[in-house]
C-alpha cells in the first residue's frame, strides 16, 4: 500500500481491438509536479480520461486519496478532489470568464434548486462568497480585469488560463493538466511554468501531459514515459532522458550496428 | 429594472385597453401558456432536452384539480398544490430512467406518456367523464372575493406568470443555473467540475412539469370544464415547443413572447379551419430562416442594425 494522492493499479483500456492503455501502474506522491510523456498515441490523454471517469476502465483500478475511484462517475471523482484541464480548451460558451470559474467552484457550494429559485438569504450569501473566491482565482492566473468578458471572446492563451482558474476553483488535491503549453508562445510558456510552480507551492499535486520536452523537463520532478500504451520508464527527468528505451521510443530503434 | 417596470405596467393596464371580454379571455390563455413555456424554455434552452408531452402535464394538472374539486369537494386552493405535486412526481418517474442516458430519450418517453394520458382521459370514463368530460368545476376565490370575471382571473394568472419568471431568472443566475448552462455546452467539462448531470437535468424537467401542472389547474378553474381536446393533445405539445423556439431558446422573456404570438395566432387561425397547421408550419420555417435565435434576439439585432444605418 502506497500513500500517494493517486495510486493506479494495472490500468487497462481497450477500444475495439486496440489496446490503448496496457496495464499501466504508477503512484503519485503528495506534492510536486509529475509529468507523463510519450509519443503521439502513447495513451496519455486516455489515462487522463480514465482517471476522471470519462471512460470506463476495461480492467485495473485506481484510488484517489485512498478512496476507490474506478467505476465512479466523473462528478463523484471531482468531489474526491480531482480537477483537470483539457487538451482542446473546453470553456462554456455564452458565459463570462467569472461564470466559467464559478462552475469550477460548483462542488464547494450546496445551494440547490429550491434555495436558488427562492433566493434564500444563505444561498445568496454563498453565491457572493463564491464570486469573491473565483475573482481571486482569476486574479491568481492574472485575469482579474477580464472577469466579466465572455470567456470565448478572450485570446487563446487567456482561455487556457480561465480553464486553469476553473480547475483551481474546486480546490483540488490533484490537478491534471492535459497539454497546458500547447499552442502557447515562448513567453506564455515561461509564465505558465511559473504559475504551475506557484500552484504546486499551495499544496496541490500536479500531473501533466505535454509534448514540449524543455517545458516538461524544466518543470517536473518526476516523469513517467509511455509508449504504445505501456509504461517504459519512470524517474527524475535527468535519468529518464538517458534511458535507452525512452530514446528509442522518441528517435526510433537503431537498425544497423552502431559505429 | 426599468424595462421590467414598463412591462409590468403594460401587463397591468392591458385589460383596460382591451375592454372586450373576449380579448381579455385570450390574454388569460396567453398567461397560462406562458407559464408552461417558461418551464419548457428552461428544459429546452438550458438543459438541452426536448419534451414532446408537456400538454399531458397540463392535462394532469387540469384533471387533478377538476376531479378533486368536483368529486371530493376539496377547496381549489388545496387541489392546486396536489395537481402540481402529481405532475412533478410523474415527471420524476419518467425522468429518472431516461435522463441518465445520452441523447433524446426524454423526447421519446414524453411522447409515449402523452399518448397514454390521452387514452386515459378518453377511456377511464368513471374517473375522467370520458368524452363528456367534467363540468361544474368551481372558480377560484381570493380572500372572499370570487374571481368570477376574466379580468379578475387575468390578474391572478399573470401574477403566476410573474412568479414563474422570477423563479426562472433566479435559477439561471445561480449555482444550479450555471451548472445547467455548462451542461448544455460540454457535458464532459461540466461533469469534471463536479456537476451531477443526470440530477440537474431531472430537476429542470420536474420543475417544467410542475409549472405545466400549475397551468393546467389554472386552466380548469378558468374554463370550469375539462374534456378531451386540443389543449391536452400531442398537437398542443408541439405548439408549446413552437412557442419556446419562436421566442428564442434560452431567452426567458422569449417564452412569454412566444406564448403570446402562438396563442393569438392560433386563435386567429381558428377562423381558417384546418389550414392553421399549414400556416403555423410556414411561419415557423420563415422564422427559423430569418431569425434562427428566435423572435426576441431577432428583433433586437434588427433594431441594432436599423439604428446603425439611419
Amino acid at each position: 500500500m502506497g500513500t500517494g494522492v493517486l495510486e493506479a493499479h494495472a490500468l487497462r483500456k481497450v477500444f475495439g481491438g486496440l489496446v490503448a492503455v496496457n496495464d499501466v501502474s504508477f503512484t503519485i506522491a503528495e506534492g510536486g509536479v509529475k509529468a507523463m510523456i510519450g509519443p503521439n498515441g502513447a495513451g496519455k490523454t486516455t489515462i487522463f480520461n480514465l482517471l476522471c471517469g470519462v471512460y470506463p476502465l476495461t480492467a485495473g483500478g485506481f484510488r484517489i486519496g485512498g478512496k476507490r475511484g474506478d467505476g465512479r462517475l466523473p462528478h463523484v471523482i471531482a468531489h474526491m478532489g480531482l480537477a483537470r484541464t483539457f487538451q482542446n480548451v473546453q470553456l462554456f460558451s455564452n458565459m463570462s470568464a467569472i461564470e466559467n470559474v464559478m462552475v469550477g467552484w460548483h462542488r464547494r457550494g450546496r445551494a440547490g434548486f429550491l434555495a436558488a429559485a427562492l433566493r434564500l438569504p444563505w444561498s445568496r450569501a454563498e453565491d457572493r462568497a463564491a464570486r469573491k473566491a473565483c475573482v481571486e482565482k482569476l486574479g491568481f492566473v492574472g485575469l482579474a480585469d477580464r472577469a466579466d468578458d465572455e470567456a470565448l471572446s478572450l485570446p487563446f492563451g487567456q482561455q487556457r488560463l480561465v480553464e486553469l482558474a476553473r480547475a483551481l476553483a474546486s480546490e483540488p488535491r490533484l490537478l491534471l493538466l492535459d497539454e497546458p503549453a500547447a499552442g502557447l508562445s515562448t513567453r506564455e510558456k515561461a509564465d505558465l511554468a511559473r504559475l504551475v510552480r506557484r500552484i504546486c507551492e499551495q499544496g496541490v499535486t500536479i500531473l501533466l501531459v505535454d509534448h514540449d520536452m524543455d517545458f516538461v523537463m524544466d518543470i517536473s520532478d518526476m516523469v513517467i514515459v509511455l509508449d504504445h500504451g505501456e509504461k517504459i520508464a519512470e524517474g527524475p527527468p535527468r535519468e529518464v532522458q538517458k534511458n535507452a528505451r525512452v530514446i528509442a521510443a522518441y528517435l526510433g530503434e537503431e537498425v544497423g550496428p552502431a559505429d | 429594472m426599468v424595462a421590467v417596470g414598463v412591462v409590468a405596467a403594460l401587463v397591468a393596464a392591458l385589460p383596460f385597453v382591451l375592454r372586450n371580454q373576449y380579448y381579455v379571455g385570450i390574454a388569460v390563455f396567453v398567461g397560462i401558456n406562458a407559464i408552461v413555456a417558461i418551464g419548457l424554455n428552461l428544459l429546452m434552452g438550458y438543459a438541452g432536452q426536448v419534451s414532446l408531452g408537456h400538454a399531458a402535464f397540463i392535462a394532469l394538472g387540469a384533471y387533478t384539480s377538476a376531479i378533486l374539486t368536483t368529486r371530493t369537494g376539496l377547496s381549489p386552493w388545496l387541489a392546486m398544490p396536489v395537481a402540481v405535486a402529481l405532475a412533478s412526481l410523474i415527471a420524476a418517474v419518467i425522468g429518472v430512467p431516461t435522463l441518465r442516458l445520452h441523447g433524446h430519450y426524454l423526447a421519446m418517453a414524453t411522447l409515449g406518456f402523452g399518448m397514454i394520458v390521452s387514452i386515459v382521459i378518453n377511456e377511464w370514463v368513471s374517473l375522467t367523464g370520458g368524452t363528456s368530460g367534467l363540468v361544474d368545476i368551481p372558480r377560484l376565490s381570493l380572500a372572499g372575493l370570487a374571481l368570477d370575471s376574466d379580468t379578475k382571473y387575468y390578474y391572478l394568472v399573470w401574477a403566476c406568470v410573474a412568479a414563474s419568471l422570477l423563479l426562472s431568472f433566479n435559477i439561471v443566475n445561480s449555482r444550479v443555473g450555471r451548472a445547467l448552462r455548462a451542461v448544455h455546452t460540454s457535458e464532459v467539462a461540466a461533469a469534471t467540475c463536479g456537476v451531477n448531470i443526470a440530477r440537474t437535468k431531472l430537476q429542470v424537467f420536474v420543475l417544467s412539469a410542475a409549472l405545466a401542472g400549475l397551468a393546467g389547474s389554472l386552466y380548469a378553474h378558468q374554463l370550469q370544464f375539462v374534456g378531451p381536446g386540443h389543449t391536452f393533445g400531442f398537437g398542443f405539445s408541439i405548439e408549446l415547443v413552437v412557442m419556446v423556439v419562436f421566442g428564442g431558446l434560452a431567452t426567458i422573456w422569449g417564452a412569454i413572447v412566444g406564448a403570446g404570438v402562438v396563442t393569438v395566432l392560433g386563435e386567429y387561425l381558428r377562423r381558417v379551419g384546418d389550414r392553421d397547421v399549414a400556416v403555423f408550419g410556414i411561419v415557423l420555417i420563415l422564422l427559423l430562416v430569418f431569425m434562427p435565435r428566435g423572435l426576441v434576439h431577432g428583433l433586437a439585432s434588427l433594431t441594432r442594425r436599423l439604428r446603425r444605418e439611419p
